[in-house]
């Protein structure tokens, strides 16, 4: 079959994970409405299905115990206890394992299929066992096999309709024609039965055939082709060579098939005719004691329609799409540069149009990267799993709960977002949520809570993850940085200050290397997955009552608002998000301190100037004194800082031009940009820039005195 | 002309076999996401042939037979079921609705074309 066709499958199956998922979070949640139930069914069942076309066999084996034990759920056999729903959801990761394996290789953990199959038969009658599913089925008897050298037979067919059969559908001429195929056939029609005109039942059956086919094929390919009437005819079929036997044969055939609807099974072939196991034989379960309320009689839900139209794109078009669209608001900039320029006395009609072409030209922008907003649902219902793997290694229990799920964020952004959501979660539940019994000495529920959100915040998304566990120990942390060289010994930290030291290189508090969140990464690692998006990592903290980590990101990653600057006659870009204020500085609001570091005094509050040319090497910290423009910026640990530069031009929306694989890692620099005049720009990364800085390096070991300048 | 097949399935995976498979043997191919749509979709694609899924969210397949056999359309277009659930009263059921026959799932091309053949005599 065909690659592609098994691409899609892994693609849907993808959503139906999700669906699964969701639907088994909504369970665990207490939710147990038949359609939710209903729709996990229905996941489970169309991944059985597709997996049996592409052969499968360990999918679909799994698959069918899964499907299987929840069809008894469905059915209201079997009760929703919480046993079964934890068991159900590792099931459930098993089985995205089970996909991931099926298009990736490799293989899963045999063992772990084990038990899982053994805990799901736990909850099956015995004699499910007996009902193999068979993957490879492909329609049984009625594939009609070429046989080449079987020699010609003559078969005597007599096929009598039932009137029944004309409700469905079946029309005796196609059997024929089918029939046809096989060999050479004779048709001869017997009318025998008809009675007068007068006395014949409009939806009555009165004709009969005689057929003769000579033919190659077996027996069974004969009876295939007559495999949808069974049972709404009179039929036999006799072949020549067994002549003798004509007569016995026609009597138990037209006892096995003569009479519609009769319950007793003709003999037919087919593999799958085993007896139904959910119906035939009621269950006891081992949970059957606790009566639990499992059906709603809230059908409304099931009259919903289904999701909205939607197109499935490339994803490459997409992104050609916005890659024409940032040329489109570059060369706006670079039309609106040029009519400026022109001497022309009344432009006012073109500045006009200029402007409405700028506003479509947004318009098309925030369209785009619509298409490419994706809500971050899927990532997060992904981590209730890992929560989940983690507490059970950790012998913990947590569970997350998730808000905002529906916030749309760029699918690059989602994909990238994983990693370091599954680091800071394992963190949480690793070293944020404490065991079971200590957290009842502390008064709080057994269960740990890790509440996973997002949520859009002036143009950037915010996704914070926070735990009710003991906190970060600072103290502790402090000591490791010490020890580790990271800080000198009698640094002065505030909290915060010491919070954030998690997120420095060669961090990490794991005492012995657990098999979790200990795998030689460390925070810093999460630190840099998220700068690379262009976002900002925070870490707050109260000791007792949890941590909250709180990640910010643009909305995008290819265009956004930028201040444009100049710095020692570079032209240069500042992400708008960073600043807080921009002010024109005068001599009496410098403050030196120390040899080169000096300070900008705003309403009473002392920020260290960050001298942009000089961080950039463009300019000798030593030479001009500081130009006039102050931009202040806040860091991600809420410090501030005044960065210097000559002047502000504008504020505009710049595209991103990533800078990767053109040069190395600039310090400072974050991106380039192309401004309306064709020029390149360098989109400066305030963080690292301020960090070079000499100014707050004094400034950070110094700040306590400053502060007493302040004062 | 030629056959003209409707396909309603809830699985994105089986429609595209069925789509694969029906075109290169030379069906017209029409298909629906659900029960529902694939009633409201049959008077407009007036289809030769209707293969349905027995599971789906909105309309099931049981529906789907129940409503193009009913009053309103009345049709007896020939309707197969395409179903993993080959226990005997799954297709049972299936024919007390008016179904004209069924495919087993996971089908081949063969069985698949074969059983179309049975309904509507097209030699594809």
């Amino acid at each position: 079959m065909s690659g592609s066709i098994q691409d899609t499958f892994f693609e849907e199956c993808e959503e139906l994970l999700e669906a699964m998922d969701e639907g088994l979070t909504a369970i665990e949640g207490g939710d147990h409405d038949p359609e939710v139930v209903n729709a996990v069914f229905r996941a489970v069942h169309s991944i059985k299905g597709g997996a049996g076309a592409f052969g499968l066999d360990e999918l679909v084996a799994f698959a069918h115990k899964f499907e299987t034990v929840f069809d008894e759920v469905r059915s209201n056999k079997l009760e929703l206890d919480t046993k079964l729903i934890q068991l159900l959801l590792r099931c459930s990761d098993h089985l995205a394992d089970l996909v991931t394996v099926s298009r990736d290789g490799g293989s899963v953990d045999e063992e772990h299929n084990d038990v899982l199959i053994a805990g799901l038969e736990e909850y099956l009658d015995e004699e499910e066992e007996d009902l193999t599913f068979e993957p490879m089925g492909l329609g049984g008897p009625s594939v009609p096999l070429p046989l080449a050298a079987e020699e010609e037979k003559s078969y005597e067919i007599r096929f009598r309709p039932l009137k029944e059969m004309f409700g469905t559908g079946n029309e005796p001429f196609f059997l024929f024609q089918a029939l046809s195929e096989l060999g050479t056939l004779e048709v001869v029609l017997d009318e025998t039965e008809l009675p007068g005109f007068d006395a014949m039942a409009m939806d009555d059956s009165y004709l009969a055939w005689n057929l003769t086919l000579t033919t190659t094929e077996p027996k069974s390919a004969v009876e295939a082709v007559f495999e949808f009437v069974e049972g709404l005819c009179e039929l036999s079929i006799a072949s020549d060579k067994d002549a003798e036997e004509e007569a016995a044969a026609l009597a138990a055939l037209n006892a096995a098939f003569g009479v519609p609807g009769d319950s007793a099974e003709p003999e037919t072939p087919a593999p799958f005719d085993a007896p139904a196991p959910a119906e035939a034989t009621p269950m006891a379960t081992p949970q059957a004691t606790e009566k639990v309320e499992t059906v709603k009689p809230e059908s409304n839900k099931s009259e919903q329609r289904g999701p909205k139209p939607t197109l499935r794109v490339d994803l490459e078009r997409v992104d050609r799409l916005i890659n024409a669209v940032g040329e489109l608001i570059i060369n706006h900039s670079m039309l609106a540069q040029q009519i400026a320029n022109l001497d022309v006395a009344d432009l006012r009609d073109v500045e006009t149009e200029l402007e409405g072409f700028k506003n479509l030209a947004r318009d098309i922008q925030e369209g785009v990267m619509s298409i490419r907003a994706q809500p971050v649902k899927p990532l997060f219902q992904r981590m209730a799993r890992i929560v989940r793997e983690a507490s059970s290694a950790t012998e913990k229990t947590a569970k997350l709960i998730t808000e905002g799920e529906n916030t749309e964020v760029d699918k690059t952004v989602i994909e990238r977002l994983s990693d370091p959501l599954t680091h800071i979660l394992r963190n949480a539940v690793d070293h944020g949520i404490e065991k079971p019994e200590d957290r009842e000495a502390a008064g709080k529920n057994r269960t740990g809570e890790i509440r996973l959100s997002a949520s859009h915040r002036s143009g950037s998304v915010c996704i914070e993850i926070k735990d009710n566990g003991a906190g970060i120990n600072r103290p502790r942390v402090k000591q490791i940085a010490i020890e580790k060289g990271l800080i000198p010994e009698n640094a002065d930290l505030t909290d915060a200050e010491i919070d954030n030291l998690l997120f420095l290189p060669g961090f990490s508090t794991a005492k012995e290397v657990s098999n979790l969140s200990g795998r030689g990464v460390g925070m810093d690692v999460v630190k840099n997955a998220v700068t690379a998006l262009g976002g900002r990592i925070n870490v707050s903290s109260t000791p007792g009552k949890g941590s909250t980590f709180t990640i910010i990101l643009p909305l995008t990653l290819a265009v956004m608002d930028g201040m444009v600057v100049s710095v020692a006659d570079q032209t240069m870009v500042v992400p708008i998000t960073s600043i807080i204020e921009t002010m024109r500085g005068s001599d009496d609001m410098i403050n030196s301190l120390g040899a080169d570091g000096t300070l900008l005094s705003i309403r009473g509050n002392f920020v260290p100037i960050c001298d942009v040319a000089g961080a950039l090497g463009l300019r000798k910290p030593e030479g001009d004194k500081p130009p006039g423009v102050y931009l202040l910026v806040e860091t991600e640990t809420g410090q501030r800082s005044a960065l210097a530069v000559d002047d502000i031009h504008d504020q505009r929306q710049v595209v991103i031009k990533s800078l990767d694989g053109v040069c190395g890692n600039i310090p400072g620099v974050a991106a380039a940009t192309i401004l309306g005049d064709g020029k390149i720009a360098m989109i400066l990364d305030s963080e690292s820039i301020i960090a070079a800085s000499p100014t707050s390096a004094t400034f950070d070991s110094d700040r306590r005195m400053s502060n007493a300048i302040a004062s | 002309m030629k056959t003209k097949v409707l396909a309603i399935d809830d699985s994105r995976t089986i429609r595209n076999l069925l789509a694969a498979t029906l075109e290169e043997a030379g069906f017209e191919y029409h298909c629906a996401v659900d029960g529902r749509e694939g009633v409201d979709m049959y008077d407009d694609v007036a289809p030769d042939v209707v293969i349905t899924d027995i599971n789906m969210p909105n309309l099931d397949g049981f529906g789907v037979i129940e409503e193009l056999r009913g009053d309103g359309i009345n049709s007896k277009v020939p309707i197969l079921v395409l179903t993993t659930e080959s226990a005997p009263e799954m297709k049972a059921r299936a024919r007390d609705a008016g179904a004209t026959g069924w495919i087993t799932k996971p089908f081949d091309d063969q069985s698949l074309i074969f059983a179309l053949k049975r309904v509507t005599g097209a030699v594809a």
